[in-house]
């Protein structure tokens, strides 16, 4: 319980990678591309991206992309949004970036069915040609086209007037106007106002006291108030306060023993409470979760862009 | 994924699930190739219901059930009666769906997609989400959908608060119905609609609402955010205003016109070497506008120039509380002394508005007497005398003298006055007058304590021109707080911070024991800067700003501070101490960029460089929250570390004096590379820089 069984995750996350014969991987086949970036960025985080081989998870990755130019969650499936940006995240983590061609990046940008063309009037996102709108789908396009340093394809003053017009008097923000504040959206709002210079629209202490009293007593987070805490909140909740300069406002000492106490460290893994069944999910923002509060041996995690640091460091101030 | 058991499988289930799984396998298998082959046939799209019924989460299944839709709704030519019944088939899948997932978004939204066609009936739709939020009244999902349905229906605000109403009266520990209600309300408030026009009644209605939530279980938190809304709807001002400004109303203002002084000088003597005077204006909230034209300044020499006013914001907004601009001052003939009356008039002109959209109607005017000497080199003056030291002894107490009655003076007109603000409507008062009895019963619990301190505090932001009351009952309930809920115990203590400091400011009396003469032996009194000390306060966060704004030299040490936001408005500064503290990071130190006299910093003895993660990263002005071009960030400056951080803030300061010693970044390369960026500078850690 005392420490982070860091082997034995990943050795968890390289089994899950291979597993195709159990319940949970055929349900979740949908959203591989998701699976790939958090066991991906979970590797990295602990210093082992290189036990994979890169080479044939890009070949996939690839065989994932439509002509429209977005990805999809898995071969044969339609593409949205959510899968484009994790597709992008792990070719980031890899630094092959420029596998993306530049033919193909312009027609990813300006085409009808990819990220810049899914905006919308009122600067709103939707997902995909459905056209499902939510403030996760702002932050992954400003994340997403941030990463790939064409930001400037969108419009991006409405695009933080929408995410605006989702605030609310909490000061959360939810998935559409008059939403109700969830630490999910939360995160997606703040990190896309950050990523755009616009964190002034955010009041930091009324904000900061909701997130901060979102730690229960058992030391872990819940998403929103009279909630069950969650370990995928020491991401959401956490990386929101740590962009806002308000994490000091909890007790790091005891989310930490929280998540710790998450493990499965017979067979590696984390879950979202003490005791549950782990998945790839959990154990992403548990570790990207101990990051944030500097525990030893795991790197540093970029609290807006959910990568290594290093890796943003080298997209945006690299030679 | 979630509230799943951790156990390991049997054998003997571990065989049934495997062969469940290779069931789905196989069903998904051929469900994609229907959908890449457009296959639209009755088996193909039972197949793909069959398959949402086991997964609802896989999203290709419901795009390819819109195009099947579509394509039948094609084909039978608009039938009503076929519609109806394609359509209706599609609110089955999604109920089924439903039922194994109440929170896929996929389902939901194919729901919403169908109910867009306009066929189907709301009647019906608002019946199914009520046996949904019966079920589980905190469904975001069922909450966004019934704010769809409300509006396709074109409910009013009125029936939709009513129905908050009703979810609250079945149980009060429900945040979305709170939610909701604040939503509705703030509309019905804005658009003035019939019986909530007063914010009086209706505030007092809900706080009466809102008071047995809190009551009931004072750990349920449902209740504390809505309370906490409606304590800033009761004192928040409306309207835009001048809190505070440099130089203060009825200031006498002495200025060297030449640049000799090169450190720092008394009260009311002035240094610039670039000979600029600032002019700061700090008002009540953010506002946008300010400029020549909204801004008037006149004084006795000529300003052909139209002054520019910028907003001390990190942001390319061009919104901010705190504006400044600066005067250039001409220079005076030898032994001469000019005296001028300078006039500033904020907002006689309309223009001024805050980001709220409330245009400043309340014009004020200051004016302040400028006197330009050109002060003969006194020796013992020179520009090069030794470097500041924060010790205790070199400070003295400030004995305010005869010759200098403009501190006093200054320090008893901090805070302007504003008419809007006498006539201080009493509604609010009364309100936070009776909340305060009311809630003094609930003292034994956290929510008691806070909010007592937070209407205490209330009371006297309804009140500025008068010396806070309260305080030290207020400061208690932070300490109480600290000790009750250890987990936010920096919450509290950022608090107790915050009314300390305006405690500390709230007086003359109390200013001017905190200040001190900087006694060099190399200089004389006369002429000798004076410091405002606020070191060993044990304080975490920083406030009070517009009762600062004549500050130069500020040591802040000894306390517990991680950030200096609100500091730019401080445009005097030309000393500043930050030497133990808490600092992480020079993100931390963005506010230093604003702030062009300062000379003098010590940041030495903090914990910069002793931290991987970066807690002001987006908060500063740089290429990765792209308020900063990568043009601007030039190599050559570069050792092979990278200190961009440390670049930023210093590449444009004309320090003379830096500190950094006792931080985990300090080492021979980063003093190197400081010294290439900071060609002014005569100090280093205490050893002159050649």
């Amino acid at each position: 319980m005392g420490e982070l069984a860091a082997d034995k995750h990943v050795k968890y996350i390289l089994a899950v990678e291979k597993r195709k014969d159990n319940f949970e991987s055929a349900v979740l086949e949908h959203l591989r591309m998701n699976g790939a970036y958090w066991g991906l960025t979970t590797l990295d985080l602990l210093g082992k991206l290189d036990a994979v081989d890169s080479n044939e998870i890009i070949e996939w990755i690839l065989k994932c992309q439509h002509e429209s130019g977005g990805f999809a969650g898995n071969v044969g499936h339609d593409p949205h949004i959510l899968y484009t940006l994790s597709a992008i995240q792990v070719l980031a983590l890899f630094d092959k970036l420029n596998v993306l061609d530049v033919d193909k990046v312009s027609t990813c940008i300006l085409d009808e069915s990819d990220i810049a063309g899914l905006q919308n009037e009122d600067g709103s996102f939707s997902g995909d040609i459905w056209g499902e709108v939510d403030t996760r789908f702002s932050y992954i396009a400003i994340c997403g086209l941030s990463i790939l340093k064409c930001l400037d394809k969108i419009n991006v003053e409405r695009a933080v007037n929408y995410i605006i017009s989702c605030r609310n008097v909490d000061g959360g923000f939810g998935c559409t106007p008059g939403g109700e504040s969830h630490a999910g959206q939360i995160f997606c709002c703040v990190a896309a106002l950050a990523i755009t210079g616009a964190l002034h629209y955010v009041d930091k202490d009324l904000l900061g006291w909701w997130l901060c009293e979102r730690q229960v007593k058992s030391g872990g987070l819940n998403g929103r108030p009279e909630k069950l805490p969650d370990v995928c909140y020491s991401w959401w909740v956490l990386s929101s306060l740590t962009m806002i300069d308000r994490v000091h406002w909890i007790s790091k000492e005891k989310l930490i023993k929280f998540i710790l106490n998450c493990q499965d460290t017979e067979n590696g893994g984390i879950s979202d409470r003490p005791d549950d069944a782990v998945d790839i999910f959990h154990t992403y923002f548990g570790v990207a979760g101990l990051s944030l509060l500097e525990y030893p041996g795991v790197k540093a995690v970029d609290p807006a862009y959910a990568l290594p640091v290093d890796v943003v460091d080298r997209i945006f101030f690299g030679k | 994924m979630h509230g799943r058991p951790r156990k390991p499988l049997k054998p003997v289930d571990e065989a049934a699930v495997a062969a469940k799984a290779e069931k789905l396998r196989a069903l998904q298998s051929e469900f994609l190739s229907n959908h890449q082959n457009k296959i639209y046939s009755k088996e193909a799209v039972e197949l793909s219901a069959k398959l949402l019924e086991i997964n609802p989460e896989l999203y290709t299944a419901w795009n390819y059930r819109k195009l099947a839709v579509q394509q039948n709704l094609a084909q039978c030519e608009s039938d009503p009666e076929s519609v109806n019944s394609i359509l209706d088939e599609e609110l089955k899948v999604v109920e089924n769906a439903l039922r194994q997932n109440f929170k896929s978004y996929g389902a939901w939204h194919h729901r919403k997609w169908v109910l867009e066609k306009g066929h189907s009936s709301m009647d019906k739709e608002l019946g199914l989400l009520d046996k949904f939020q019966a079920m589980d009244a905190r469904n975001f999902h069922a909450w966004n959908y019934r704010r769809f349905v409300a509006a396709l229906m074109k409910r009013s605000d009125e029936d939709e608060l009513e129905h908050t109403q009703n979810m609250i009266d079945k149980n009060l520990s429900n945040y979305s119905a709170w939610h909701n209600r604040s939503v509705l309300l703030s509309n019905l408030m804005k658009k003035a609609a019939p019986g909530f026009t007063s914010k009086d009644e209706v505030l007092t209605r809900e706080y009466e609402l809102v008071r047995e939530a809190l009551f009931t279980d004072e750990d349920d938190q449902s209740g504390w955010f809505y309370h906490l809304w409606l304590l800033d709807q009761t004192v928040r001002s409306e309207f835009p205003l001048l809190v505070s400004s440099w130089p203060v109303e009825g200031s006498d203002i002495s200025l060297p016109a030449a640049d000799y002084l090169d450190g720092c000088a008394s009260m009311n003597v002035f240094h610039y070497s670039s000979r600029n005077f600032p002019l700061v204006l700090y008002f009540n909230q953010s506002v946008r506008g300010v400029n020549s034209s909204t801004v008037s300044v006149s004084c006795g020499f000529n300003l052909n120039i139209d002054l520019i006013w910028k907003p001390l914001s990190s942001t390319d907004s061009q919104s901010a509380k705190v504006w400044a601009t600066h005067l250039a001052i001409p220079d005076a003939e030898l032994h001469s002394s000019e005296a001028y009356q300078v006039e500033v008039k904020v907002g006689f002109s309309q223009g001024i508005v805050s980001t709220t959209g409330v245009a400043y109607s309340h014009p004020s005017q200051i004016s302040f007497q400028l006197h330009l000497q050109k002060t003969p080199l006194e020796s013992g003056q020179d520009s090069r005398f030794g470097r500041i030291q924060w010790k205790d002894d070199c400070f003295a107490v400030y004995e305010p003298g005869s010759a200098e009655p403009d501190l006093v003076n200054l320090l008893d007109n901090l805070t302007i006055k504003n008419e809007v603000e006498s006539t201080a409507s009493t509604w609010q008062a009364r309100i936070i007058d009776d909340e305060t009895n009311i809630f003094r019963d609930l003292l034994d619990c956290k929510i008691g304590k806070l909010t007592v301190a937070r209407l205490l505090t209330a009371y006297n932001s309804l009140r500025p021109l008068d010396k806070p009351v309260h305080c030290k009952e207020v400061l208690e309930l932070y300490s109480e707080l600290m000790k009750l809920d250890p987990s936010h115990y920096q919450y509290y203590k950022d608090n107790h911070s915050l009314v300390l400091l305006q405690q500390v400011t709230s007086s003359k009396e109390s200013l001017l024991s905190r200040c001190f003469h900087y006694r060099d032996s190399t200089l004389s009194t006369n002429g000798s800067p004076l410091c405002l000390r606020l070191n060993n306060l044990a304080i975490s966060q920083l406030g009070s700003f517009e009762k600062l704004l004549w500050v130069q030299m500020l040591d802040l040490s000894n306390n517990e501070l991680q950030s200096i936001e609100g500091l730019e408005a401080l445009q005097l500064l030309s000393q500043l101490c930050l030497s133990n503290n808490k600092f992480r990071s020079f993100t931390a130190l963005e506010s230093l960029r604003y702030l062009k006299s300062l000379k003098v910093l010590d940041i030495s003895q903090n914990e910069i460089g002793s931290h991987s993660i970066d807690t002001t990263r987006y908060l500063f002005r740089s290429p990765l929250s792209h308020s900063v071009g990568s043009c601007d960030w030039n190599i050559n400056y570069l050792s092979s570390e990278t200190y961009w951080e440390a670049f930023f803030v210093l590449k444009d300061m004309g320090l003379t004096q830096l500190d950094v010693a006792g931080n985990a970044i300090t080492s021979k390369s980063f003093n190197v590379f400081l010294e290439k960026l900071l060609p002014t500078l005569k100090w280093l850690d205490g050893v002159e820089v050649n």
